[in-house]
């Protein structure tokens, strides 16, 4: 068998998709919770307390600048943790996976429910952070609804990245090198708390490789207002990263499900 | 008679390990047919083969007609599977775990209804609808991954080890369900360790060790074929010098420890002599199943 053939993309992958949303759905209440009180607190604690200092930041208030990078961040991590602990869970330990590969589902259908999943929790955390954002009175208009279909690309992007880790991994712990190798520095570099103009130049052409620089320069003119620069480039990436991790776990969960 | 799987120098192989090993069988739709083997025979992944859920590295495989390596959807969309340990969905409750497993298969809630209740009833789990997984018996949760492989009115379903581990009233259960199923016309493809299921349930059989199939046929055929008619098994010391005797009475006999087996056509000469022995305790039975079994593969432990 070429475990490198392309996936093929059906309907079916929304089975997948519907199962978890009525697993989440059970839990929706803590759920939610998570959802805005995160957000919250750093918008509050960040976005108030360094904001007093910062004052403005690329010519908007702090907080403006912190809730529009803010939205990117939490797309990518929530798509990342559910990518890869919840997807593991279900491909291991809980061998769900192997349940629906007994059925007309292929591991293809299953990758696929899975990262629209992951694209739909990071819709519902950009949701709940836009409301807090405009609550707070840093949202320049009704424009910036045009953020929900990013942060789900967004969520989509990271998804495919999650789910190559969680094809590679044995246990749980592998995850913490992608996340101090990759997640966090992308948290910290990608322009979330700070322009990237402000970084040494080296580093600046750096983090352009790096797939939430993308997101970040899409959703803070969506958000805070400002000229929307290169959008198809910006997309484009997202979606290159988003396609390729999806192929390579695909082709990685195919070799390490089907012996 | 009509296949409704055939197997022709089916092969896997592991590394260099010949998992299934150049195998040839022919399953009749509508019949009961059984794997027989010791742990690690292969039996799991030859059925994983015939779901295209495990590639096959050379033969020929064909099931309701359509080859594995070409259409394993369609062939998963017609068969119910019950796997060799359960995977049932431990975010769901009991009716929660039939209704998505009908998910996966594209049936819609309102054709899947009435089913749902009907398949409650077989699992006798009406009590225990709305249960989570966790707090199933181990019988419960394997009535449950039967129940749930019907979902989709399977022409056939492949059941790996369906009783093991369950106590006697569960296994008799399973048994009689199985048998329901089978008289509606389902072919029934099961794995076993167990001879008395095999014996009950099995039209016919293969008794498979190291990925070969070593014999096939009917069950009482195969009694017939492969051994005598009566044994008679001695225990403890003082079988131990019995065994000469046994010989001597034309028996064929087979020690395991300190346990004697004797084969023969004809008992009643050894028989007698020894209920003259006083205080000897021996067992003399028609031969089974597991008398052909353990002949063929052994009674060395597998793993
Ligand atoms: N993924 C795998 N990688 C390597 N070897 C494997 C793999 N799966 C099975 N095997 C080997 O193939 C052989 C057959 O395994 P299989 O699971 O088919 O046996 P089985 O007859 O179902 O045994 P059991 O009664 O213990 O379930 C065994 O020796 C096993 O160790
Ligand atoms: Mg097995």
């Amino acid at each position: 068998m070429n475990y490198w053939q392309p996936p093929r993309i059906r309907i079916d992958a929304i089975a997948v998709w519907k199962r978890n949303i009525q697993v989440w759905r059970k839990l929706i209440g803590p759920a939610v919770l998570m959802n805005f009180g995160e957000p919250t607190l750093y918008l509050l604690g960040l976005g108030f307390g360094l904001g007093h200092f910062v004052g403005e930041m690329s010519g908007m208030p702090y907080l403006a600048f912190l809730a529009s990078g803010i939205i990117a961040s939490s797309a990518m991590t929530t798509a990342t943790f559910e990518g890869m602990y919840s997807v593991y869970t279900r491909m291991d330990p809980q061998r769900t996976y192997e349940a629906i590969m007994a059925t007309p589902l292929e591991v293809d259908d299953i990758l696929a429910g899975e990262m629209l999943w992951c694209g739909t929790k990071s819709l519902f955390s950009g949701i709940a952070i836009l409301l807090v954002a405009s609550m707070l009175g840093v949202v320049s208009g009704w424009q910036a609804l045009w953020v929900l279909p990013v942060v789900f690309l967004i969520g989509l992007c990271f998804a495919g990245m999650a789910m190559v880790m969680s094809a590679f991994a044995t246990n749980y712990d592998f995850f913490n090198y992608y996340f101090v190798l990759a997640i966090t520095p992308m948290f910290i570099l990608c322009g979330v708390f700070y322009p990237i103009d402000s970084l040494p130049e080296l580093a600046q052409a750096a983090v352009q490789l790096l797939p939430l620089t993308h997101a970040v320069a899409l959703t803070r003119p969506l958000v805070a207002g400002g000229e929307l620069t290169m959008p198809l480039l910006h997309i484009g990436v997202l979606g290159l990263y988003g396609f390729v991790g999806f192929y390579i776990s695909v082709a990685l969960v195919r070799k390490r499900l089907l012996v | 008679m009509e296949h409704i799987v055939s197997a022709r120098g089916l092969v896997k192989q592991f590394g260099a390990y010949r998992a299934v090993d150049a195998v040839d069988f022919d399953i009749p739709r509508g019949s009961c047919f059984g794997f027989l083997g010791p742990n690690g025979a292969g039996k799991t992944t030859t059925l994983k083969m015939m779901l295209g859920l495990s590639p096959q590295m050379s033969g020929s495989l064909e099931v309701y007609g359509l080859q594995v390596s070409e259409q394993a959807r369609q062939i998963r969309a017609r068969t119910g599977v019950v796997p060799q340990a359960d995977n049932l969905d431990p975010d769901f409750t009991v009716i929660e775990n039939l209704k998505t497993y009908a998910s996966y298969f594209g049936l819609k809630p309102a054709v899947v209804g009435d089913r749902l209740e009907a398949l409650l009833d077989f699992a006798a789990l009406q009590g225990r609808r709305d249960s989570k997984i966790h707090t199933l018996s181990g019988g419960m949760k394997r009535r449950l991954v039967i129940a749930r492989a019907l979902i989709n009115q399977p022409e056939m379903v492949v059941l790996d080890e369906p009783t093991t581990g369950l106590d006697p009233q569960a296994r008799h259960v399973i048994w009689s369900r199985l048998n329901d199923l089978k008289e509606q016309g389902t072919t029934l493809v099961l794995t076993t360790h167990y001879m008395e299921e095999a014996e009950r349930l099995c039209d016919e059989l293969v008794i498979m060790d190291q990925g070969r199939i070593l014999a096939q046929g009917q069950p009482a055929a195969l009694i017939s074929c492969h051994v005598e008619p009566e044994v008679i098994e001695l225990r403890g010391e003082r079988s131990r010098p019995l065994g000469d005797v046994a010989l001597r009475h034309g028996c064929r006999v087979e020690r395991l420890g300190s346990s004697l087996y004797c084969y023969t056509d004809d008992s009643a000469p050894f028989v007698s002599e020894l209920k003259q022995a006083e205080g000897l305790t021996f067992m003399h039975r028609p031969a089974g199943l597991e008398d052909v079994f353990l002949k063929l593969t052994g009674r060395e432990l597998r793993d």
